[in-house]
């Protein structure tokens, strides 16, 4: 928390100092998603250093808010954990903006249980059980009579917010479903990651970059019918991981200038490990 | 002589100055958490508030009840007290009566360092021994607990209770001892029946304070009660403590939303806890002077 918070100072900062010197047309704005900020952060801060006198501020406010301010024309870029919704093409189509995805990452979610839980694959349906705290008994879905002890990130955690919405509500948006008021809310992934090391009963999720030999995930199916699938790098790239999502960058138009400068280099071998490093799955290998 | 009266006069002033600024501080203070805390009744009813059973301050609409989160807190601090308290008074009695006087100096030192500790570093701790234990000792699904918190915190209480118990034992006139061991009373008959209750008012003074710390602190119990917003049944379920919320979500709260809002509310919640309890052991102090 304390590294988002510093994070957010940091950006705060950077376009207070960038809207000083915006004048200079060699700075790039880029605005949106929460879950990219550390990323975007990161990209902008080896990206400065390479690129002396280039001026890249990045700041948060959730997809929504980035994608207004691109149609607005109030960034350069905007981050994106979704698709641009039809309404918004056609908002940005009246502006005279025409928004240009790039896929830049993709972010795989791994759901993990203690390596001694007999337990392996779960449907979504259950996951969503699971969370919500309709099954509470690990033995409703195959496992020892124990009571299952939910783990969840704070409610400031991008990741939170992904899980809520499509897992437990499934992807749909209108859900009513909420995580269950008994789950356990740790401040960060590595927190889970020991509780679920030190706890037979425990189950919580993070990005997959956190997986380790003392967790042991949870292989998962969209359905019953459907094959449960590993969350492998290989699987979330060719899409078959079901709770995995793409993250984009939107630009206006082609990019051009000093904004493909830096979009070629997120794109890059070098943008491309910074996102391994923030834990996200590259798409470019 | 104009000089030292004027200079006595600027010295004079600048004490005043310094003495009004924490007031004038703790004003600002309280009307800046007032001004935000309030704004979140334009949205949601007081009552809905304070007796609503369901935290979930993102969600559309939001839910913002903190009663179990005022349940977190108190149970909590509950079995700090309970822990802290037999103690704390029962190590102020022995350093103020019954220690010689090189183990008196040890202890005195030892309570002074433990004072000392950042609560961070007792989280820790807590996280990597006491969590372990708390959930093989009571065979628990989770060692995230309330009695986790309350076990941390009761050392945290602790050096609060046992200095200021101390001070009070040692404010009891010495004719009082010396009169009862003239009646033939023994010593522990000295202690507890006349010691004890002639220093009631500075040990609850003592208790007071203690509990005060506990309510108010916030890493050691985000780190190790489980932060689970439900109403606890026991003390060996996790719960959510007022501070805790209020450190987890303020770094993503929006500036001016509803969620920003019930947080500075949720202080104005504590502040006024944390007052009542103060001034409850500022009677008691004062009650002993008289």
């Amino acid at each position: 928390m304390r590294k988002l918070a510093s994070v957010f100072i940091f950006s705060a900062i950077l376009s207070c100092v960038s809207s000083l010197s915006y004048a200079a047309d060699k700075s790039i704005q880029i605005k949106g998603s929460d879950t990219m900020v550390n990323l975007g952060q990161a990209w902008a801060e080896k990206y400065m250093e390479k690129n002396a006198g280039d001026f890249v501020a990045v700041t948060g406010g959730g997809s929504g808010t980035g994608l207004s301010s691109l149609i607005s024309g109030t960034c350069d870029i905007a981050m994106s954990s979704r698709n641009i919704k039809e309404k918004e093409i056609a908002l940005a189509k009246q502006k005279g903006v025409n928004p240009y995805e790039i896929k830049v990452a993709l972010d795989g979610l791994a759901v993990v249980v203690h390596p001694a839980n007999p337990i392996s694959k779960l449907t979504l349906d259950q996951l969503s059980d699971i969370f919500t705290g309709k099954i509470s008994n690990w033995k409703e879905v195959g496992g020892v009579d124990q009571k299952i002890v939910v783990l969840s990130r704070e409610v400031n955690s991008g990741t939170h917010v992904y899980f809520k919405e499509h897992v437990l509500r499934k992807g749909d948006a209108s859900g009513k479903e909420e995580f269950s008021p008994g789950a356990l809310l740790l401040s960060s992934s590595q927190a889970i990651a020991d509780e679920v090391a030190g706890n037979s009963s425990a189950i919580g999720y993070y990005g997959m970059g956190y997986i380790s030999k003392k967790q042991k995930h949870i292989d998962v199916a969209k359905d019953e019918k459907s094959a449960y699938i590993n969350p492998t790098i290989e699987n979330v790239i060719s899409g078959k991981y079901p709770i995995s999502r793409p993250l984009f960058l939107y630009t206006n138009g082609q990019p051009e200038g000093l904004i493909k400068k830096f979009v070629d280099y997120a794109l890059s071998k070098e943008g491309q490990e910074i996102v391994v490093v923030t834990d996200f799955v590259p798409v470019v290998k | 002589m104009v000089m030292r009266k004027l200079k006595e006069f600027v010295v004079e002033k600048l004490i005043l100055i310094c003495g009004l600024a924490s007031i004038f501080f703790v004003v600002l203070i309280f009307l800046f958490l007032t001004k935000e805390g309030l704004a979140v009744f334009k949205s949601v009813r007081p009552a809905d508030f304070m007796f609503g059973r369901s935290w979930y301050p993102i969600s559309e609409p939001a839910q913002l009840g903190i009663l179990p989160l005022i349940f977190g807190s108190l149970i909590v601090t509950l079995g700090a007290a309970i822990i802290s308290i037999p103690i704390g008074v029962g190590c102020a009695v022995y350093i103020a009566e019954i220690a010689p006087l090189k183990i008196k100096e040890v202890l005195k030192a030892g309570i002074e360092l433990l004072a000392a500790i950042p609560s961070v570093v007792l989280g820790f701790i807590g996280m990597v021994t006491l969590v372990p234990w708390v959930k093989s000792t009571f065979n628990l699904p989770t060692g995230l607990t309330a009695l986790s918190g309350s076990i941390i915190l009761a050392f945290m209480a602790m050096p609060t209770i046992v200095s200021v118990a101390e001070d009070a034992l040692y404010s009891v006139p010495k004719s009082y001892k010396e009169g009862a061991f003239a009646l033939g009373a023994t010593h522990w008959q000295t202690i507890h029946r006349v010691l004890l209750p002639a220093a009631s008012s500075g040990i609850v003074a003592a208790v007071m304070l203690g509990i005060g710390r506990v309510i108010g602190e916030t890493m050691a119990v985000m780190m190790i009660t489980g932060n689970a917003a439900v109403i606890p049944q026991s003390i060996l379920v996790p719960v959510r403590t007022l501070t805790a919320t209020i450190a987890a979500e303020m770094g993503e709260a929006v500036v001016g939303s509803e969620h920003y809002f019930a947080l500075f509310a949720i202080g104005i919640v504590l502040f006024t806890m944390s007052f009542i309890i103060n001034v409850t052991a500022d009677l008691f102090l004062h009650n002993k002077r008289r």
